[in-house]
């Protein structure tokens, strides 16, 4: 248990540094996952195009290659980036970034399936009083549809718990230089060839550590606010 | 509900403000645009001699068909494991023996519940201690099989536990072994029902073969940087590769269509008792999802 | 009968995953008498490299041929096998290999475990910078700039506890992303030992240079499992390589056009 001893403190930072990761890519995503949703079902057919074109864009790209373009297409050759002088912030930033603009198109289409939830005569009450589309969404459809998708939006964040791994593409680090989880695992075993298996396990578990409560919560919260009709 | 129930159809006011709202966001996409534009115009992105490459037999012959050619092999053979794998956990799974059913589960919400990547990872290193040359080809397919085949395994269940008990029960009255039950009655009418869930994960296990990429596995992904290596224009190649990737995306998602639309004809004609063959994937979906299975399901963890 | 089903069902999925696992492994210990098993990088260029036509080259590859030959085996009696850092010293214990020429350092923690011969090169950590960087002197001069090297290797991190406390470390899974951020001018450097980044340099001639201010002495042996009678030999033939040219054509051959010049041969430690 040399292992344990040695890099128990680095693994349990590169954790933390892949759950700072999560939690501010998930928030992103929800955001800009309403407002693409938004996009889809607005009035306005210029909006429903480019929520349409954003969301098949993004979800038929492997998310590795939208990691990969952040800092080598987007920092790199444009010139974009988060902070100039830190690498750990710039990278960090582009990774969520990537990780936010992804899985924004996973939460849009949820929310869409959400909406398709709410029965006609929800939508149809609220037009009837004189609601107009953005009053309509807000305080009659939304309410009800984000009540409806509490498990499949879970399964989006865990699956981007999950693939806050693919971070490792542009080196993720805290800033003492501690990888995040999927880079800290890779080196861990570069350098100790004969605990590959301990090793890997110790991971694995720590992501079922960071995401088993997503579900619970979820699954408590489905039934708590579960739409009564 | 479809969207246009959320709003009235709009009156004369109504058509005008949408056209002042339409005006609005054309412009605010041509600025983007235009920002977009002049920055690769001022990082010389538009040069003709980085986009001329891809007109050039060479640049396909060299790079991007051995890349694509990496990238297609993965998913074939990852996609044969993965059913594979998917029908044996299934199977193990629905077994009346807890010994067979408890272990499979066990197999089946592991591997649904660690990251692709870190699989990957763990068979790339895990092969010289075995005495095995490190093969990176069978680290990517290895993984993509265990973890898709677990997801795949889950959506045949799903698709069997939404057929209708009486076809089961049917089987065993006329005197066949649970195992032929499940063979020649079960099976058959639940991966017709879940084709589209099935290719949906497929399309998953497609993009999911770029991880690939991080270890240095010779696909698509990976000759960009050759290709920048070459003609110093990383950006046009990640947009061709972008493009290839949602070109075969589209392709598979069009399969899907096609034999989702087969499936509903075939449901009617070929399954006359009650609903056998009528089972609504999203439905058995949506049924995985509430069960708490929350892991992903066709979002995988490609996502 | 249901059993039954599913145990053969898993037998073919191991069957098919077994076969997977050895589709491609050409590196089994079944060769004959009359073969030579030698270890080497497959992934660095200019010293131990895989070829896309599946051809090897490199320095070390150029100095395991010589070697070999030396020994009385053919060019085509030779079965190159990768040898990862990690598994070296694993790799001679069990006789995957026979001799291991790969970036090996001749350390006394491995001493206990093979024996070296050699050293047949004495490389160095240095750093690889722009052709044109002027402020990049040394590793003492790094506080603030943005130093590249690979995923699992310690010797940036080296760097910054030993010299530069205020350098900024970035990770890539290989050195040629590193290369590439540095010939964009967006990472100043990357370190590692200064004969694999002659290596990187000789791809593309002209667009970088090696600071020749190394900050460790490595010397590369030729690992070999304990107790080989063949280790006084190929001590003999690495210094008679040293006076016949060979070493030198096998740098000249692979690193020649890389800008940085290769030093004294070293002395052969018979230890």
């Amino acid at each position: 248990m040399d292992l344990i001893s040695e890099s128990g403190s680095a693994i349990l930072t590169s954790f933390g540094l892949t759950l700072r990761l999560a939690v501010f890519s998930g928030i992103f995503s929800l955001l800009l996952g309403v407002v693409l949703a938004t996009f889809r079902v607005s009035p306005v057919p210029v909006l429903r195009w480019i929520g349409a074109a954003v969301v098949y864009t993004f979800r038929n790209t492997p998310l590795t290659l939208v990691m990969f373009f952040t800092l080598f297409g987007l920092s790199y050759q444009l010139g974009f980036s988060f902070d100039k002088d830190l690498l750990y912030r710039n990278n960090f930033w582009l990774a969520v970034l990537a990780l936010s603009v992804y899985t924004s198109t996973f939460v849009c289409e949820v929310l869409r399936a959400g909406i398709n939830t709410v029965p006609l005569g929800q939508a149809e009450a609220a037009r009837a009083i004189g609601l107009t589309f953005t009053q309509n969404l807000r305080l009659v459809v939304l309410p009800q549809a984000l009540r409806s998708v509490i498990n499949p939006l879970a399964s989006v964040l865990i699956a981007m718990t999950k693939n806050t791994t693919v971070a490792v593409t542009i080196g993720v680090t805290t800033a003492t230089m501690v990888n995040e989880a999927s880079g800290q695992m890779k080196s861990l075993m570069e350098r100790n060839s004969d605990q590959i298996l301990l090793i890997f396990i110790i991971f694995a578990v720590g992501f079922m550590i960071l995401t088993l409560p997503i579900g619970f919560i979820a699954g408590w919260a489905a039934k708590r606010f579960a739409v009564i009709r | 509900m479809s969207a246009s129930v959320l709003y009235d159809a709009p009156g004369p006011r109504g058509k005008a403000l949408n056209w002042v709202y339409s005006a609005i966001a054309l412009a605010v996409l041509a600025w983007v645009a235009w920002i977009v534009y002049s920055k690769f115009d001022a990082t010389g992105q538009w040069e003709a001699d980085k986009w001329t490459p891809f007109l050039k037999s060479e640049t396909w012959e060299n790079f991007l068909i051995p890349g694509l050619k990496g990238t297609l092999s993965a998913f074939a053979v990852g996609a044969v494991l993965a059913l594979a794998f998917g029908f044996v956990f299934a199977v193990g799974r629905l077994s009346q023996s807890r010994f067979i059913s408890i272990p499979s589960a066990v197999v089946v919400e592991f591997f649904r519940s660690i990251p692709m990547l870190l699989l990957m990872m763990f068979i790339y290193f895990m092969q010289q201690p075995l005495g095995l040359e490190t093969n990176v080809f069978w680290a990517v397919v290895l993984g993509l099989m265990l973890y898709n085949g677990s997801v795949l395994a889950e959506v045949i269940r799903a698709g069997v536990g939404a057929l209708p008990k009486g076809q089961a029960e049917a089987g065993v009255a006329i005197g066949l072994s649970p195992g032929q039950v499940m063979r020649t009655i079960l099976l058959p009418q639940a991966v017709r029902s879940m084709l589209p869930a099935i290719i949906a994960q497929l399309v998953v296990l497609l993009k999911d073969t770029a991880l690939g990429f991080i270890l240095a596995y010779s696909e698509l992904l990976n000759q960009i940087p050759k290709i920048d290596g070459n003609f110093d224009n990383l950006i046009p190649a990640a947009i061709v590769v972008a493009l290839i990737y949602i070109a075969l995306n589209t392709i598979l998602g069009l399969v899907a269509n096609f034999v989702e639309a087969r499936t509903r004809r075939v449901g009617h004609t070929a399954a006359p008792v009650g609903r056998a063959g009528a089972v609504d994937p999203v439905a058995a979906e949506a049924e995985l999802v509430q069960k708490g299975n929350a892991t992903g399901g066709t979002m995988g963890s490609g996502l | 009968m249901k059993f039954q089903k599913i145990a053969a069902l898993v037998g073919a999925l191991a069957l098919a995953g077994s076969l997977a696992a050895c589709g491609s492994d050409d590196s089994g210990s079944d060769a004959g008498g009359d073969k030579i098993k030698i270890g080497i990088k497959f992934d660095q260029p200019g010293l131990g490299f895989k070829e896309s036509d599946g051809s090897y080259s490199g320095f070390d590859v150029d100095m395991a041929e010589y070697i070999a030959k030396g020994l009385g085996y053919d060019e085509d009696q030779i079965q190159w096998v990768e040898a990862v850092s990690a598994n070296r010293e694993t790799f001679l214990k069990d006789g995957t290999v026979d001799m291991i020429l790969a970036t090996y350092s001749i350390t006394d923690e491995r001493k206990a475990e093979v024996d070296f011969a050699g050293p047949y090169y004495v490389a160095g950590q240095d750093l690889l910078v722009a052709a044109d960087n002027t402020d990049i002197t040394g590793p003492e001069s790094l506080d603030g700039k943005k130093l590249c090297s690979v995923t699992g290797s310690t010797s940036a991190q080296k760097v910054k506890d030993e010299y530069s406390k205020g350098v900024q470390l970035q990770e890539f899974d290989t050195y040629s992303k590193c290369v590439g951020a540095i010939e964009n001018g967006q990472l100043d450097a990357m370190t590692t030992d200064n004969i694999i980044l002659a290596g990187f340099a000789q791809q593309d001639p002209g667009k970088f240079k090696i600071v020749g201010k190394p900050f460790s002495e490595e010397n590369y042996g030729v690992g070999l499992p304990k107790g080989s009678k063949d280790r006084d030999k190929i001590n003999d033939l690495i210094e008679k390589s040293f006076e016949d040219g060979a070493w030198e054509k096998a740098f000249n051959d692979n690193l020649g056009d890389s800008g940085y010049e290769l030093p004294e041969p070293p002395t052969v430690d018979r230890y």
